[in-house]
Order: structure tokens, then sequence, then C-alpha cells
């Protein structure tokens, strides 16, 4: 079931004029600016599909774009996000890509400042929902309907079950969880969607843990 | 956590077994799945129907969207109906009006609820706010109004689309007239088989339209598709409580508009490249918005 909630119908509240291509893409700009943790300094933003297409009529380019500056669906800034990105000093680039893709409503992100950089590849569903299909080329389904944990970690025995005990420690129930790996041995990713949001120090706590390199949170 | 209804059978069966109506067992199954207190739940849906009503007024004083396309056209309505000759009826050239201020507010990049969608988001507010003057709900009923929308959109988004670019605008305005007929049936005091019957009738209708968005936006044709969906809800929605019921069942329609949508070639679904969008006068009003740079014009 991708929709769950009533209000993934009847919502959401949103600036014109596409759910799709305006609200869901700010969505998508959202979520890569939350699991980059901060502001980026730049972004090269590659659009797929009907995003290529038609990105300047339906706004999609200053809805991603708000979404990189952390506004809601609804935001009225989202209407002028290009002037706030220039005053944050950010800067953006858009790049309509012909190749296929196997969802109409696709975008990478790629984003980064002097500390480190991220890749993030959202598609927008339909309705204003969206759907986070990659991170920097790993391959995942979070349905942004939860909130979710993300542990970026050495492959090696022991992780999975360090962040699980963890997480129980702090009786943190576990609603899904996925994990993956470019190659054995190597950089692998947790996804950990949880039943509520975590505090801040859990997710320091979880760094903490050997093996592991970065950890990220969604918030519902 | 399992649904209550996964179509529109069950739900119609589930309303039916526990003599309950369709809303109530949306707001029962938002309840149990999102884990949150009907209190809740309703006052968000009231904040939604506050934006509605909003987007409503403001577009009927007027607005018009920066490329030009569209505004003004819900106001004309208005005046036409104050003088009294409306052929199709007062109600009906008032659920129009509402739909087209709506999504000129939309269009114009205003702040709107969407009803599937943004694109389609005219339909169920514009309905509702003309169906009211006749049957004079409560504010809860208007509440429960969207409720019963949002149950059988959540049938549609689940087992077909509600996506433009994925199903063409069957998909979108589609879904949401058919939406709005069988919300509009349960408040006319309908029975839940009635609120099926309406929403297939009106699905059928809108089966194969494409979406064919002139420059790719959301304002040729989009604002009238609305004023249409808007008009084949409230007759969809006579005919169910006349009696008249849908000859292929509501879930079956349902599948078919998922098949069409399938089928449907991409310049045809929402990429700008066919249908209205394609025509001389659409490329015309392309090149004309976006300067010499014609957006996705034919390789």
């Amino acid at each position: 079931m991708k929709f769950k909630s009533v209000f993934d119908i009847i919502g959401p509240v949103m600036i014109g004029p596409s759910s799709s291509h305006t609200a869901g893409a700010a969505r998508i700009g959202r979520v890569a600016r939350d699991l980059f943790g901060r502001q980026p300094k730049w972004a090269k933003i590659h659009l797929y599909g009907s995003f290529a297409e038609t990105y300047k009529g339906h706004s999609t380019d200053v809805a991603i774009v708000g979404g990189l500056l952390d506004y809601d669906t609804f935001d009225e800034r989202i209407k002028t996000s290009f002037e706030e990105a220039e005053k944050l000093g950010m800067s953006f680039e858009f790049i309509p890509e012909t190749g296929h893709v196997d969802h109409p409503n696709t975008a990478r992100i790629v984003i980064g400042d002097e500390r480190s950089e991220m890749s993030l590849m959202g598609i927008s569903i339909g309705g204003g929902k969206i759907e986070i299909t990659e991170l920097n080329g790993f391959p995942l389904r979070l349905s942004g309907n939860h909130p979710a944990i993300l542990v970026v970690h050495e492959d090696r025995s022991g992780c999975i079950a360090n962040v699980a005990n963890c997480l129980y420690k702090y009786d943190i129930n576990i609603g899904h969880m996925e994990v993956s790996r470019k190659e054995k041995g190597h950089m692998a990713l947790m996804v950990i969607e949880i039943d509520q949001n975590v505090d801040r120090a859990i997710l320091d706590e979880l760094s903490e843990l050997p093996n592991i390199t970065q950890v990220t949170r969604i918030a519902d | 956590m399992e649904a209550l209804f996964r179509n529109v059978r069950e739900l119609v069966e589930r309303a039916e077994q526990e003599n309950k109506l369709i809303s109530e067992i949306m707001i029962e199954q938002e309840m149990l799945l999102m884990d949150r207190s009907r209190e809740d739940i309703m006052k968000q849906m009231d904040r939604n129907l506050t934006v509605m009503e909003e987007a409503v007024e403001k577009g009927l004083n007027g607005v018009h969207s920066v490329s030009g396309l569209t505004g003004g056209d819900a106001v004309l309505l208005q005046e036409y109906m104050k003088k009294g000759n409306a052929l199709s009826g007062d109600l009906l050239l008032d659920a129009v009006s509402k739909a087209v201020a709506t999504n000129e507010v939309n269009a114009a990049m205003g702040t709107i609820c969407a009803t599937p969608t943004a694109g389609s988001a005219g339909v169920v507010p514009g309905t509702l706010f003309s169906v009211k003057n006749k049957l004079n709900p409560t504010r809860e009923q208007m509440i429960r109004y969207l409720f019963t929308s949002g149950a059988f959109g959540f049938v549609v988004a689940n087992n077909a689309s509600i996506s433009g670019a994925a199903g063409g605008c069957q998909a979108e305005v589609g879904s949401a007239a058919a939406m709005a007929a069988a919300a509009i049936v349960e408040m006319a005091g309908g029975t839940p088989q009635q609120s099926s019957e309406a929403f297939a009738i009106t699905m059928k209708n809108m089966l194969g339209l494409v979406c064919d968005p002139v420059a790719g936006l959301v304002e040729v044709p989009c604002v009238k598709r609305n004023a249409m969906g808007a008009a084949n809800a409230v007759v969809a929605a006579d005919m169910a409580l006349a009696g008249v019921t849908s000859r292929i069942p509501c879930d079956e329609v349902i599948g078919a508009m998922f098949e069409i949508g399938q089928s449907m070639p991409s310049a045809l679904r929402e990429t700008a490249k066919g249908g209205l969008a394609a025509t001389p006068t659409g490329k015309w009003l392309e090149s004309k918005i976006f300067g010499g740079a014609v957006v996705g014009s034919g390789q």
C-alpha cells in the first residue's frame, strides 16, 4: 500500500501549481537537505522524464531549491527560493536528462559543501507523495510515512546487532529495515524505519559505535 | 496493520454491515493506520477545508497567472449567473465557477489543498461549496465530505494512480470528479452503494482523458477540465440518487482506468509533447511564454 493516509489524498496544503511537480519536488529537495544535515553550498539537480520536459512550467525548479532551503510545501517563500538561495550563497544548476528512468517524475540531486557531498534520487508518485530510491549509489525504499534512520557503515559483522541493541535500549521499535552494500567488506547502508522520532543524542550514540561512518535521520 | 478496505467493494460492504457512513469508515481507518486520535484527524481536515474556502474566495475575487493563460473565468461565470438566465442551472454553474476559482488560484501559485492533486484541486471543493447551498450541511458534514472523497481516492491511489504523469488526466481530474460524485451522494443522504455507483458513472465518462498541458503549465486545459469534472460529478450524483446503476462495477472501472493509463503514450502523460500542447496554438503559446527556446519541442 503506497498511500496510507487520507491526507495523502486530501492534501497536502501547498503552493501551486502541481502536487507532483511542485509539492513533491519540494519534498524531495527537503529530504536531501535533511539527510545532508546542513545547508549545502552547491546543488546539481538532474531531472528525468516529465520533470525534465515541464520543470519550468510547473515551478519544479523553484520548489526543489525551496526544499533544499528547508521549506515546507505550503511555504510562500518557495516562490522566491532562487533569490533566497542566492542570499544564502547556495549555487545551483538544473540539468534536464534524456535517459530512461523507471518513473516519469524522477530527480537526482547532488549537493555538497567544502566538507562532503551527497547524491540522492527521488521520485514523485502523485498527489505530492514521494519515495527516495537511491542514496549515494545505494538503492533504497523510503516511504516517507515514518521517521527513518540511515546508517552508513563498514560491511563488518556485528554492526547491525550493535545498532539494533542501541535502539532496543531506548525502547525504539523497528518497523522496517533494509541493509545493502556496494561490495563485500566495503561500505554498507542500513535503512531503519521506526515508529517514533529519535533524539539527536541517540543518533550521536549510534555514530560512536564501531565501524559506523555516518548517521542521519528523516523526521516524519 | 491491516487496512479496513482495499477496494470499493470492501468499503461499501463494511459501511453497510456496520451501518456507518463511508466517511466514518475512512476516519476509523485513519485512526487505526496512522495511530492518531479522532479529534486530531478531524482538526487537520477542518484546516484543509479552511484552505479550500480561502482559495475559492480568492479565486472568485479574480486572480491571474504569471503566464497570463488563465484567470478571471470564475468571475465571468458568477456575473453571468447573477443575470438569472443560466441554462444549466445555478447549482451546476456555481460548482463549475468554484472549481475554476480554485484552479485559477493554483495556477497563480496560490495556496491550495491538493484533492487528490493540485491540478485537479478544483473539483472536490467546487462541488462541495455549491451543493452546500442546497443541502445546508453542518461543518462536520462538510468535513465528512472530504473524508468520503478521500476514501474513494485512497482506493484509486493504491490500486491505480492519481498521477497525470503515470496515468493521464483521467487519473487526476477523472479521480477527483468521481470522488466528488461519491461524496455528494453521501451528503445528500444516499446509500454507500449509491456513492459507489456515482463514482463508477463519473469515472467511466473520464476514461481515456489525456494529460496534455500547454507549455507544461497547469493551466490549459487543466482549469476547464476541472470545470467539466465538477459538472460531471454533480450530474452523476443525481443519476445515482435517482437509482441509476453502473453495469461495470466500481473496482473494475478503476482497473480499466489503470490499464488505459499504462497503455497511454508518454507524449500524452504530462510531458507537454502531445495533444493540445502540440497544437499550433499550443506551441505558439509555449514559445511566447518561454521565449525563443521551446521546451521539449520535437527532435
